[in-house]
């Protein structure tokens, strides 16, 4: 059984759908001791990074815990973000701390084709493959996938894919049985699903 | 690099998807949950919902009409047309959308957009701005095009983008339907004073079309509709034009 958490970052429905959509059964817990049971823990969420201050102590803990057990976990976009320290977005608000590094606003002053950047970075984006891992399993370089976000976390070791847009940012990350991606998966097509279904992999 | 996004556009009536031109005389082309299923597999960025009636007794209809395009596709997916208040907007997003957009009601109640935008993210809340020709300026049209505001669309554009907006659909309405090209004076102004990407509609009848508004226009992403809906292959014949013109498209 896979735990969604749902904290109230965004809607969840189109996440939802997609592990229907690969046989994936899951529930969303209401509280931090349904973790016991769980196979893997996707952490979701789009909008400003102070939203995950509703994942509180008692969550962040049993997290931890469930992590600490070898259960996988997979951040998308916001839920990425927050395994790092924190954001520039939002700095009175500590992230998970499992990654080292805080995410900070994309710099927009590069240019592509004579044109400005825009802030958010939204839409079709390319993998560029920094080191071989489970999560990018099959996943080539160059294959794009579907982003939408305005702060992105910092290329450390973590880093399995970066991306660029004016600079370059991690999109994908893993750390052992923890990994964490910028893009949306159930909204990459086939790509974004192959990486889904190498989380889910994991979890069996 | 970032791609130029393709969106195509099914304008839905009564669970059908139909097209007309400027804005007038529709005809039906197909089921929607069939067409986003085809232009998956030829390559489609994105896709958006457009209820063009929107009428109270038909919302149900269109919930349906999300959630089955919503099992075909794992593509961003706009719904717009007649959302004008929150529950519109919160009932599309839980049958399967991901972003809505807003048009007649972000004009009449403008903190909609901000309310919208702190509830889901501005990524979710798209303003479409309907906007025709009126001398050197462009004027916005609302309620499908029937009523004219004295409004300016590249001030209201750039009001949109504060108060939140992720992205704004610019439809030209001189355009839209006649296969005579993007505006694309339009879409630079606009696109040239937000932040925001601008997603360029109305006009669409070549492939060059799509090149002129990505380069000139300075649009983030086009969008169409009859374009690919009665032709086969046109997505995919699409993108590789453009790649051959060196514009950066999803393989």
């Amino acid at each position: 059984m896979i735990a969604l958490i749902d904290y109230g970052a965004g809607n969840l429905t189109s996440v939802k759908k997609a592990l229907s959509h690969l046989n994936a059964p899951f529930n969303t817990p209401s509280s931090p001791d349904e973790l016991a049971a769980v196979s893997g823990i996707i952490v979701p969420g789009v909008g400003n990074f102070e939203a995950t201050n509703a994942l509180t102590k008692e969550w962040k803990q049993a997290l931890k815990e469930t992590i600490d057990r070898n259960v996988p976990l997979l951040g998308i976009c916001l839920g990425l973000q927050w395994l790092f320290e924190g954001s520039e977005e939002s700095q009175d608000v500590a992230g998970l701390g499992l990654l080292t590094g805080n995410c900070s606003l994309i710099h927009a002053e590069g240019d592509q084709q004579g044109q400005i950047l825009k802030v958010p970075h939204v839409g079709w984006n390319s993998l560029h493959i920094t080191r071989e891992s489970w999560l990018l399993r099959n996943i080539c370089e160059g294959d794009q996938v579907y982003f939408t976000h305005s702060y992105a976390a910092p290329v450390t070791d973590a880093c399995v894919a970066s991306t660029d847009y004016g600079f370059t940012f991690a999109s994908a990350i893993e750390h052992q049985h923890v990994a964490g991606v910028q893009f949306h998966p159930e909204k990459s097509g086939r790509v974004g699903l192959s990486i889904l279904n190498n989380f889910l992999s994991l979890t069996k | 690099m970032l791609s130029k996004r393709i969106i195509a556009c099914l304008d839905v009536r009564d669970g059908n998807v139909v097209k007309g031109i400027k804005f007038q005389k529709l005809r039906t082309a197909g089921s929607p949950a069939e067409l986003a299923r085809r232009y998956n597999e030829e390559g489609i960025d994105e896709v958006v919902i457009l209820d063009v009636t929107a009428t109270l007794e038909n919302r149900k209809a269109l919930g349906k009409t999300i959630n089955e395009v919503a099992h075909q596709i794992f593509l961003p997916l706009c719904v717009g047309g007649g959302i004008r208040d929150e529950f519109h907007a919160e009932a599309a997003i839980e049958a399967g959308a991901d972003k809505v957009s807003l048009n007649t009601a972000a004009i009449a109640q403008p903190e909609l957009i901000t309310t919208l935008a702190r509830r889901y993210g501005s990524q979710a809340v798209i303003v479409a701005i309907d906007a025709k020709r009126a001398g050197d300026r462009f004027k916005i049209y609302v309620r499908s095009g029937q009523e004219e505001t004295e409004r300016n669309a590249v001030e209201w554009a750039r009001e949109a983008c504060d108060r939140g907006a992720g992205e704004i659909l610019l439809t030209s309405i001189d355009r839209d339907g006649t296969k005579a090209g993007f505006d694309c004076e339009l879409t630079a102004a606009v696109s040239e004073a937000v932040s925001i990407p601008v997603i360029a509609s109305g006009g669409a009848g070549v492939f060059d079309h799509f090149v002129d508004v990505f380069t000139t226009g300075k649009a983030d992403a086009a969008l169409a509709a009859s374009i690919f809906h009665y032709s086969e292959h046109a997505v995919s014949d699409l993108k590789q034009h453009l790649k051959h013109c060196g514009i950066p498209v999803r393989r």
